[in-house]
């Protein structure tokens, strides 16, 4: 297990370098020079001379390459153009409301979905089959952001519940941002889970279970159902790119304090070196999400970890 | 000479008989899937409405009108009006033809890329698979939405930026299925028979692998319309796709967030819109693979 983990954290490191570089690039991307991007519209020729100096402009690509790499792995990730502030700290300060979200999203997502599609599957092809797959269809069509707004006007505005955005009523400002966060990997969970299911009753050893005489009951709950959910986790991972992306649009419709709505705010006043940090948060983040869930997949499949 | 005209004629004619039998086929087992054929119903209306949608329009979705704004649903202004008095009816009409021609294109491309992408890899295969596999892990090692953001933030806002960045991030997954598809069929013997007689790889490619992979592609193309409507959407809402005085379905939730409270019309119809027509596209695309690729159904 330990020689798996360690093999699978090694492979991830070309992929961790090629993405930082990519990322680095970014950039160098945007049209338009980035010392005077940093020296400000009315900065003198002299300005911007030391803006790329600062910048480190007039090294080869690969000595600026390593030298952001290098201050990378010791967090250092600039300062903002906008503000001024360490993207670092602008970055601490809101990671709090930002995991919390996510985290509860998933949650709700996983628990729900996979209910659906236990019942699915146990009602193939019947009225609860029907209804499930509906209600799983519909979530993975329906604009989260319209999702939000609805839930803002039904219990905000006209029940009065729950408050339509920020995060100053503690549990209560969670739950429909991640309601409307959650619904789509809701339904693809359902979705998946069902397949899976229905793949593993047609198994042999199922077929064995039920000449045994053991009741349906025992079958799914005690033997079906283990084997089937251990592909949706790794599906549940391959989605949470989809809840990161997500939680930009939502965190914008709830005026949400966290990072989705920084990498707004900062694409909107190009600032770049807090847009850059974030690409790269969010996409560190995705890739060490999946990597916990091959671990995690490898525990409960040991077939894996010796291919 | 002129026999060998006579066999080519005859050879098309078998050929084109054994398409429309292919497609008869196919129709046969689609009518019975229900919710797909109405789908697909919803989906050529939204496309009267991509083409003639403005001779149809009851006003103009442009005009503002500021002794009657914000007025909720009612005759003759069956959706409402918006808060510069423009009708809503007639701004989600209009704004059907922008979400089906960015999200049709922006798929096109990365499906044309993709498609051509996946056939190399898995016909090759060697260095060039790998090479390729490794870029599209690259690309997938990005959350979609968040790498479209980061191609928008550096090319600027605007529709074109986004037809980029969605056709961008969908080539990964396109080359991915299109190349285990050619793996798949690179090993059928009328391939193996084509190599055999001398054809050449290019000739193997595009007329016998190609076709092979052709309803894998159409099930993939349709389900991936309904993300990319949803995607683009989505950054118009965020203020990175269309202009927001456009009467982009995804920039009219935007605008009109900001009078939820008192004219909630002005968020809901174009959002239905939104919701249905990504709807009809799924359960489209789930009938199309159902009877085109069903060894994949459950």
């Amino acid at each position: 297990m330990l020689q798996f983990t360690i093999k699978r954290l090694l492979s991830l490191l070309p992929l961790l370098l090629v993405v930082s570089f990519v990322v680095f690039m970014f950039i160098h991307f945007i049209p338009g020079d980035p010392a005077r991007l940093m020296a400000g519209q009315d900065a003198s020729l002299e300005e911007i001379e030391d803006a790329r100096n600062a910048l480190g402009l007039n090294d080869p690509i690969l000595v600026q390459y390593t030298t952001y790499l290098s201050s990378l792995l010791q967090l250092e990730l600039g300062e903002s153009y906008r503000s001024g502030i360490p993207v670092i700290d602008l970055i601490s300060d809101r990671i709090g409301p930002s995991l919390i979200l996510t985290f509860l999203s998933i949650l709700w997502a996983l628990v729900i979905g996979i209910l659906i599609g236990i019942i699915s599957a146990v009602f193939r092809d019947k009225l609860p089959d029907r209804l499930g797959m509906l209600t799983a269809v519909s979530g993975i069509s329906l604009p989260n952001f319209w999702l939000g707004l609805v839930c803002i006007q039904i219990f905000s505005v006209q029940l009065g519940w729950l408050p339509t955005g920020g995060v100053n009523d503690g549990l209560k400002s969670y739950i429909l941002p991640s309601f409307a966060l959650g619904a789509g990997i809701m339904a693809m969970i359902a979705r998946f889970t069902r397949s899976s299911l229905v793949q593993t009753l047609k198994q042999d050893y199922i077929r064995t279970g039920r000449s045994k005489g053991l009741s349906s009951q025992s079958i799914i709950y005690g033997h079906a159902l283990k084997n089937s959910l251990i592909p949706v986790i790794t599906v549940a991972g391959l989605q949470f790119g989809f809840l990161l992306g997500g939680s930009v649009v939502v965190e914008t419709v709830f005026s949400f304090p966290g990072l989705g709505q920084l990498l707004i705010d900062s694409i909107s006043y190009r600032d770049y070196p807090v847009v850059q940090a974030l690409i790269l948060f969010f996409s560190v983040q995705f890739i060490l999400v999946n990597l916990f869930v091959d671990i995690l997949y490898s525990l409960f499949n040991p077939k894996i970890r010796y291919d | 000479m002129e026999n060998k005209y006579v066999e080519m004629d005859l050879n098309e004619e078998i050929n084109s008989d054994k398409t429309e039998n292919r497609f008869l086929e196919f129709w046969k087992l689609f009518r019975r899937k229900k919710p797909a054929l109405y789908s697909l119903y919803f989906i050529l209306l939204l496309l009267v409405l991509v083409v003639a949608g403005q001779y149809i329009t009851p006003f103009d979705h442009s005009e503002p009108n500021y002794s009657n704004i914000l007025s909720s649903p009612s005759w003759p202004h069956v959706f409402g009006t918006d808060e510069y008095g423009r009708d809503v009816l007639s701004r989600v009409i209009a704004g059907t033809k922008i979400a089906l021609t960015v999200s049709i294109s922006a798929v096109l491309i990365g499906a044309i890329a993709g498609t051509i992408l996946g056939l190399v890899s898995g016909f090759f295969g060697k260095w060039i698979d790998k090479a390729i596999m490794r870029f599209c892990d690259i690309l997938f090692a990005f959350p979609d939405l968040i790498l479209a953001i980061g191609i928008v933030a550096i090319l600027g806002p605007g529709l074109q930026n986004v037809i980029i960045a969605i056709a961008f991030f969908s080539v990964p997954s396109f080359a991915r299925i299109v190349r285990s598809s050619t793996l798949e069929v690179k090993e059928l013997l009328f391939v193996e028979s084509a190599k055999s007689m001398g054809a050449s790889k290019r000739r193997i490619v595009f007329k016998h692998i190609f076709p092979e992979t052709i309803p894998v592609i159409i099930v993939y193309f349709t389900m991936n319309v309904g993300t990319a409507i949803l995607s683009a959407a989505s950054l118009s809402f965020l203020g990175l796709g269309a202009e927001l005085s456009s009467p982009d379905w995804g920039a009219m939730l935007s605008m009109g967030r900001d009078y939820i409270g008192t004219s909630f019309h002005i968020v809901f119809f174009p959002g239905l819109m939104i919701f249905l027509t990504v709807l009809a596209f799924n359960i489209l695309g789930d009938g199309l693979r159902d009877v085109l690729d069903p060894k994949t159904r459950d």
